[in-house]
């Protein structure tokens, strides 16, 4: 058992390094000169010298590379090159926003996903069975950025229901966590349904029948507690997912999140702050898979045991 | 004669192609996917105008693009260029991209799937953290930070696009890997003094192929829409050559005056990745019917 979570972690650590690495290569084949644009066009050329000795700049790569890395790791993802705001600062002044957004699309996923998927496996074959299944195939098509903007045009312009985008109330979070949710709701019915009619069949659903358990204490009891499991894996898969949907609706929203700040910082070219949000959000990726599977653990007894 | 027609005849119906031409999902996908081909590849001759030509007629008095009319069938967008050549031509820049991104996502992924898959633990942990590594960043954002450092350009969508596709396969593949690696086939071959080489490329192979299709058809439409993201926030197809996803970004700040310009090429999107949808569903419960009757 510990030894299965030493390997996990490890795994972890591994994966985290490399993420770093790669941005640390990214970082330093940014085209342009951080400290010209740094200190802007018209800087005198002792002044931009001045500013790339400080940050370190003439060192050799592999200097460079250690050092980024000695930071990284007590938190300093560098400087915007921008306004030479520490990045770490920016990313988690906004950061509350972005984790707003990515739960308002979960919850929408699992309302609507896990009620489907019941329905659906409940009634296969029906009507609202393979509605489900097209759903799912529709929601996996929707390019969510454009589907974003015109739901935008429809429920904010044509019939004004909703805030034409921005940030605040919870107004303003429902159409972009719809939008978000959606393509997500219709992957979680379809796993949850295939899961349910799987366990349906296993010796201790017959059982509890046999015994005379009623349909809803058997559902209850026994298939959903057993059919959620591959849902919680899912999240934890879904998570980079979400994550990006996430960036590109708060650039159709106007919701100033990391992804807003990180597509703001592309058009500045400001690479440091682009690359901190990448390195913070796959941390937060890798973190909470590591947690998921820990959960995984705890729910499900016979990990446990192949585990230890 | 007659013997041997009667078993070519129940031979068609239960392969591959004799499932996939009963169902309507592969009938409707695949006529998606042929109108949106067709679209594309004869741009120029659907075309009523040039993508890039800004006619002086295709805005209003006041300066604003036109509604869908006589002469721009689609309407015009902000510099009065047709829609319709526009949405056409970005079928083209779409697909193309899309399709050699998605190509080469699948060679990539299926090598270092079965490399790792058949190989050693040291040669397994290794590809493995590398796809792991690719797999934890979000891909949007690694595509904007890949994006940010080279000029926005069709082969640098095309590598960005390529980068972040093939993990999902390289893992999928793997895993399939693994357990064909271990049936009596493989072993026999191996008993007969088959080299690596060998096994690999006449018996492992063509049991992945299957899953490599499938993955393949699927991920086109995904492919689809990570582009139209990318050109979205700029880091994909550069303007003024007209890609769906640039088309939306041009529409993004006028769509209260000019909603068709962002509703066509978000149709257009639609289409093409509803319709690879479809068929490579109907393809996954074609070429494994178990599939197909589980769920």
């Amino acid at each position: 058992m510990t030894a299965y979570l030493l390997r996990r972690l490890v795994g972890a650590l591994v994966v985290i390094w490399g993420v770093a690495t790669i941005s640390f290569v990214l970082v330093f084949l940014m085209p342009g000169d951080a400290a010209r644009m740094y200190a802007g066009p018209r800087a005198p050329e002792a002044t931009v010298e001045r500013i790339r000795q400080e940050w370190g700049l003439n060192d050799s790569l592999p200097v460079q590379y250690v050092r980024f890395l000695g930071r990284a790791v007590q938190g300093d993802l560098g400087r915007s090159t921008r306004d030479g705001r520490p990045v770490l600062q920016a990313v988690i002044e906004r950061v509350p926003v972005t984790i707003q957004l990515a739960l308002a699309g979960l919850s929408v996923e699992l309302l609507l996903g896990i009620p489907l998927g019941i329905i659906a496996a409940l009634r296969p074959g029906s009507l609202i069975d393979q509605f489900t299944t097209v759903l799912s195939l529709v929601g996996v098509s929707i390019p969510q950025f454009a589907v974003g903007l015109v739901a935008l045009y429809l429920f904010g312009f044509v019939i004004p229901i909703f805030p034409l985008g921005g940030y605040g109330t919870i107004a303003h979070l429902i159409l972009p966590a719809l939008v978000l949710g959606f393509s997500g709701a219709a992957f979680y019915a379809r796993v949850l349904r295939s899961s349910i009619l799987e366990i349906a069949n296993e010796d201790y659903i017959r059982t509890a029948r046999a015994k005379g358990l009623g349909a809803r204490a058997i559902l209850n009891r026994h298939l959903l507690r057993n059919a959620l499991l591959p849902v919680v894996t899912l999240i934890g898969l879904d998570l980079a997912l979400l994550l990006g949907g996430v960036v590109v609706i708060e650039a159709v929203f106007g919701i100033p999140g990391i992804g807003l700040q990180a597509w703001t910082a592309i058009r500045n070219q400001d690479t440091p702050m682009i690359m901190g949000t990448v390195l913070f959000a796959s941390i937060a990726v890798v973190g909470l898979n590591l947690l998921i599977d820990l959960l995984y653990l705890a729910l499900d007894p016979r990990v446990r045991l192949n585990a230890a | 004669m007659q013997p041997n027609m009667v078993k070519l005849n129940t031979r068609n119906q239960n392969s591959f192609w004799g499932i996939l031409r009963r169902m309507p999902r592969a009938w409707i996908g695949g006529c998606l996917v042929l109108l949106v081909v067709l679209a594309a590849v004869f741009a120029p001759l659907f075309s009523p105008a040039d993508p890039l030509q800004q006619f002086r007629e295709g805005l209003s008095a006041t300066g604003t693009p036109l509604p869908p009319d006589g002469q721009f069938p689609l309407g015009t967008d902000h510099l009065g260029r047709d829609m319709l050549s526009r949405t056409l031509f970005g079928a083209r820049v779409s697909l193309v991209i899309s399709f050699i991104a998605n190509t080469t996502a699948a060679i990539i992924g299926t090598v270092i799937g079965v490399l790792a898959g058949y190989y050693s633990r040291a040669v397994d942990s290794i590809l493995m953290r590398i796809t792991d590594i690719i797999l934890a960043f979000p891909a949007i954002l690694l595509a904007l930070g890949v994006g940010a450092v080279l000029r926005p350009s069709i082969p640098v969508a095309i590598l960005i696009l390529t980068l972040i596709t093939w993990a999902p396969l390289a893992r999928l593949v793997r895993g399939q890997v693994l357990s064909v690696r271990e049936r009596a086939f493989v072993e026999s071959a191996r008993c007969i003094g088959a080299r690596d080489r060998r096994i690999i490329l006449y018996h492992i192979l063509p049991q992945i192929l299957a899953v490599t299709i499938i993955w393949a058809t699927v991920s086109f439409a995904s492919t689809i829409l990570v582009e139209a993201s990318l050109s979205f926030l700029g880091v994909g197809v550069p303007l003024p050559q007209p890609s769906w996803g640039n088309m939306i970004f041009e529409g993004q700040t006028r769509y209260r005056i000019a909603p068709w310009m962002i509703i066509v090429p978000t149709i257009a999107i639609l289409i093409t990745t509803f319709g690879f949808n479809l068929l490579g569903d109907a393809i996954r419960d074609a070429l494994d019917p178990r599939t197909s009757q589980r769920l």
